[in-house]
């Protein structure tokens, strides 16, 4: 493995997450501007929002402060050396925290101390998977830490929502996470659901569905339905833009499941703020961009 | 548009109305977590802040040829500091409170007691919000509390938010969270 190659092409998607924000999210933000009254606050909150976009991609710094936990997501060959592309990976992400794409966000919560580089027990996060393919398929997200906080984990039946363990049960968890997330994950960004799976997997799940595009649906029919009604009934509560109240509350809702246990029905939902980081790259064998992703 | 300027007086501030957009310049201070906490318990600010106003935010910063610079700088969630806001903003005399997402009933009541506002700014607008900082005239706590934790005390020029704590106790977050709250119930 030519690591500078490597290294110099992952840097480079970490220098690009951080700074440019994908044309999906940006053109699903330009709607939102849309549907909002002229002269109104919602309008001005998302015009603010969108020029902050536009400024960061000019001046190729990071779109926010909280530039996140880094989560990289790898398909590659059957027996793919793994080890090494870790080894890259960190080497990017020292580089790029050096260089001021990222900041430097990780802490120990024991001992109080910051870590330098964003190379910690920890972080960055990866997820690796072998295919069939000669390529190797890498994306980035980047989760900040004001939408993750107000994630949650609802194990139905919930007597308190009156959730039952069916596709209703979910809708009335989606509800009641986003009201009481009010604008505290920097709305409107996109939700991502996972019914079923364990307390670790349908965290995973959730977070996985936001390697989907904004204008996408899940292929079964009666998911992607319950993704359209979510998209509506979270519009009607009105918390709007940063949560000073307004129509565009999430720009998608994206829902998957995992089988599960009979005696255990989770329905986990994880909250991306408007500053959707995501990029990927299609890599050859020796490290060169085939072509970049979303 | 209302504009304020530091030092930010009980009277320049009595002013501002809940949602109103304000703007911003003089002189701002950012405080996260860990000096929040220091200040609640009675540590010594290493200058004054009366009058000042306290910024929600953990900046991205670099060395360019010798001086600082701020590349990022949006606000965090405030609800964190809600512990220690009301007896900084009484013993400190803070007038304005710069972050995102609100405060607590605590804040709010010391916010009409001692004269003070909450001014949401644009969660996530870090580029168009360092844009908004002129220079970095000193840095505080760096090597204790590390960059993002550090006090930076910023000269800043129209940063924008909107006021949505104001000296009458009126509170826009509250007001969006009861409304949405019927709306909640009614599809329930």
């Amino acid at each position: 493995m030519r690591e500078s190659h490597w290294e110099k092409n992952l840097f480079d998607l970490i220098r690009r997450t951080s700074t440019d924000l994908p044309m999906d999210v940006e053109a699903a933000l330009r709607r939102a501007l849309r549907m909002e009254r002229l002269g109104g606050r919602p309008r001005w909150v998302l015009s603010t929002i969108l020029r902050n976009v536009e400024l960061a991609r000019k001046k190729d710094a990071p779109l926010c402060q909280d530039t996140g936990t880094l989560r990289f997501y790898f398909r590659v060959p059957v027996g793919f050396d793994t080890n090494a592309l870790v080894a890259v990976v960190r080497a990017a992400v020292s580089k790029a925290t050096r260089c001021g794409y990222l900041r430097q966000n990780t802490v120990d919560p024991v001992f109080g101390c910051s870590f330098p580089t964003n190379i910690a027990h920890g972080s960055p996060v990866f997820d690796f998977q072998q295919g069939g393919r000669k390529s190797v398929d890498v994306r980035l997200v980047m989760n900040g830490g004001g939408c993750e906080n107000v994630g949650g984990q609802y194990a139905l039946p919930d007597c308190d929502l009156a959730a039952g363990r069916n596709l209703e049960g979910a809708r009335r968890c989606i509800l009641d996470s986003v009201w009481k997330a009010q604008g505290q994950g920097c709305a409107p960004g996109v939700l991502g659901v996972c019914i079923g799976g364990d307390r670790v997997t349908g965290h995973e799940h959730a977070k996985e569905q936001f390697l989907r595009k904004i204008g996408d649906s899940s292929s079964i029919r009666a998911v992607a339905r319950l993704e359209s009604r979510m998209m509506k009934e979270i519009g009607q509560m009105g918390i709007g833009p940063m949560g000073l109240g307004g129509r565009s509350t999430v720009l998608g809702v994206k829902i998957g499941s995992l089988s599960c246990l009979p005696a255990s029905f989770f329905v986990s939902v994880s909250h991306m703020c408007w500053a959707f980081r995501r990029r990927g790259m299609v890599l050859g064998p020796e490290g060169g961009v085939h072509r970049w992703l979303y | 548009m209302k504009r304020l300027s530091y030092p930010f007086t009980a009277s320049q501030i009595r002013d501002a109305r809940l949602g109103e957009i304000v703007s911003l310049s003089g002189k701002v201070f950012t405080g996260r977590d860990r000096l929040h906490q220091f200040l609640a318990e009675g540590g010594r600010p290493p200058l004054d802040l009366r009058d000042g106003a306290m910024f929600h935010c953990g900046p991205v910063t670099a060395r360019e040829g010798g001086a600082w610079a701020i590349r990022a700088a949006g606000p965090t969630t405030s609800s964190r500091q809600e512990p220690y806001m009301p007896s900084i903003i009484e013993r400190l005399q803070i007038r304005v409170i710069i972050g995102k997402g609100g405060m607590g009933d605590g804040t709010r009541r010391a916010c009409v007691k001692h004269g003070c506002i909450y001014v949401q700014a644009i969660g996530g607008a870090a580029v168009l919000l360092a844009g908004s900082i002129q220079s970095v005239v000193g840095v505080h706590f760096l090597r204790e509390f590390g960059e993002a934790e550090a006090l930076w005390e910023l000269a800043v020029e129209d940063l924008r938010g909107i006021v949505t704590i104001d000296t009458r106790g009126r509170c826009l977050h509250e007001n969006i969270r009861t409304v949405s709250r019927k709306a909640l119930d009614r599809m329930l």
